[in-house]
């Protein structure tokens, strides 16, 4: 379970948010572009520091600004998928799904199982030495997220992960996402401003907006927000 | 005039106002290929007549000359040497300025820039204040009897001074094309600072950064001014190409044109190589 109570101050406002998080739940984070869910990420993350507040993960805290704890990103176990999906453009397929597993000094061959398994799952075996500048878009999106899973973490953040990829493919990729995230029985965070993906993938869904949560609720609820949301398009397929 | 004929005195008129401004157009593309021609032979010429002016036979006869054999050799050396410890010095700094605030940051920029503007002979005339036998550092140096004025190390110190700019410069830039959210992911999938700099960071700026480092090497091979002022003109010891070159013009002009050839060369070479790596850092960057 996750649970955060932080405060932060941006360029043009602050953001203050408090929110849990079930364990194998699904929070879908809407909001406008600028409206702070990114940056909110981020200090999940350990990317950058709060001002003032808690982020507890599990039991276990990783920012308390009043006991000065702040962890540091490389060993909060947190499973990040970023928007431009920041795969390592020098390293092959195989490498970028292998690096927080070298990062955490495995041997080889459990290395070579874990990342096979996983390349496996994700139809990326195939592609396994190509470079990873050189793929689809699709492609990247599996990469990533393939990546962030390996390391088997506590919590996942995914930033706007469908964003990058054509209509057809956002619609294949919601169901597989949804199933994958269900498999893992973490907490998620998923930021997104289109509302397909909030039906099609949330359990829970909170509206940002210049740093607040100004409306919360279920993803059946969020089409009832009505002007309050950013603009979209249909509702998703099942 | 009938309607037909005013029509037909209009369209006159139109097509030779057409007719002039192609003319005008084709006369201002014919001026400016011109400018050009003449701009790029300007700087070609003197490296032409460089090569004109060395016959090949002499120019290997003096490649045997004990001067430019010294020289050769003394170049090439300190160059290698002070290049590797700029690019040692250089490469954290390059990497601090590229990604953190720091108070003075600007003071510290425009520091790093300088040697690049000063003229070279202040150049010399500073570092002999600063490392010269009555030099601010160089007089407590030269109490516990290390002197370094006037010695091969003054070539390296020289080298150092003037070459740095080139490589930081370079290195910040490739640092900062390395998108940061690249560095983020590295850290949230479990690598510490000191990981994800030698095995995400370097490996993507790494050609940009051989790129500075070829450059800053070019810089110290041509370097003269500061060397000759700190270091002196002393065969074997200090008296690196450009020195020799200076030397012999009073006497052996072939040796002269020897060393010349041989730096022309080898700033082709630069040239070249920069180019070939900043397009692998262009296509690396996935675009």
């Amino acid at each position: 379970m996750l649970e955060i109570d932080v405060n932060k101050r941006l360029r043009d406002f602050s953001l203050a948010v408090d929110l849990d998080v079930a364990r194998g739940e699904i929070l879908m984070l809407v909001g406008d572009n600028g409206c702070g869910k990114t940056s909110l990420l981020n200090l999940i993350a350990g990317i950058s520091s709060p001002d003032t507040g808690r982020i507890v993960l599990n039991g276990k805290t990783l920012f308390d600004s009043e006991i000065k704890e702040d962890v540091a990103p490389e060993e909060r176990n947190i499973g990040y998928v970023f928007q431009s999906y920041a795969l390592f453009p020098h390293m092959s397929v195989y490498e970028n799904v292998a690096f927080g597993l070298r990062a955490r000094r495995l041997s080889a061959k459990e290395i070579d199982l874990m990342v096979k398994d996983r390349l496996d799952e994700a139809s990326l075996w195939e592609i396994r030495n190509a470079k990873a500048s050189s793929i689809s878009g699709g492609q990247k999106q599996r990469v990533a997220l393939a990546r962030a899973l390996i390391i088997e973490p506590e919590l996942l953040l995914l930033d706007e992960p469908l964003a990058a990829l054509d209509v057809r493919r956002q619609e294949a990729m919601r169901r597989e996402l949804k199933e994958r995230l269900h498999d893992c029985q973490v907490p998620s965070i998923i930021v997104t401003h289109d509302l397909r993906d909030v039906s099609c993938i949330g359990d829970r869904a909170c509206l940002l907006e210049r740093g607040k949560i100004v409306l919360s609720g279920g993803p059946e609820e969020v089409m009832g927000w009505g002007s309050n949301l950013p603009s979209s398009g249909n509702s998703c397929s099942k | 005039m009938t309607t037909i004929e005013a029509v037909r005195h209009f369209r006159g008129i139109i097509l030779s106002k057409e007719l002039f401004r192609r003319l005008r157009s084709r006369a201002a593309k014919a001026g400016l290929a011109l400018l050009i021609f003449l701009t790029i032979s300007f700087i070609a010429l003197p490296v032409v007549s460089l090569f004109v002016k060395s016959p090949l036979d002499t120019v290997l006869r003096s490649l045997s000359s004990p001067m430019v054999v010294d020289a050769l050799r003394l170049s090439l050396s300190t160059a290698a040497v002070s290049t590797l410890i700029v690019v040692i010095l250089g490469t954290p700094l390059a990497y601090v300025n590229a990604r953190f605030r720091y108070p003075g940051k600007e003071i510290a920029d425009s520091a790093i820039d300088l040697p690049v503007i000063m003229p070279p002979a202040v150049a010399g005339i500073a570092l002999l204040m600063a490392f010269g036998r009555m030099g601010v550092l160089g007089q407590h140096l030269n109490a516990m009897g290390i002197s370094i004025a006037f010695t091969t190390l003054a070539v390296i110190i020289a080298q150092i001074f003037v070459s740095s700019p080139f490589f930081i410069r370079q290195a910040r830039t490739s640092f900062e094309d390395v998108d940061l959210s690249i560095e983020n992911a590295a850290r949230t999938l479990g690598a510490s600072r000191a990981y994800t700099f030698l095995h995400v960071i370097l490996p993507i700026a790494f050609n940009g950064l051989v790129s500075g480092a070829i450059m800053a090497f070019a810089r110290s091979l041509g370097e003269f001014g500061a060397t000759i002022m700190f270091a002196g003109n002393f065969q074997g010891r200090t008296q690196t190409m450009p020195l020799a070159i200076y030397t012999a013009m009073q006497g052996d002009l072939d040796a002269a044109l020897c060393l010349a050839i041989i730096l022309v060369i080898i700033s082709f070479l630069v040239i070249f190589l920069v180019k070939a790596l900043s397009r692998r850092v262009y296509e690396n960057a996935g675009n």
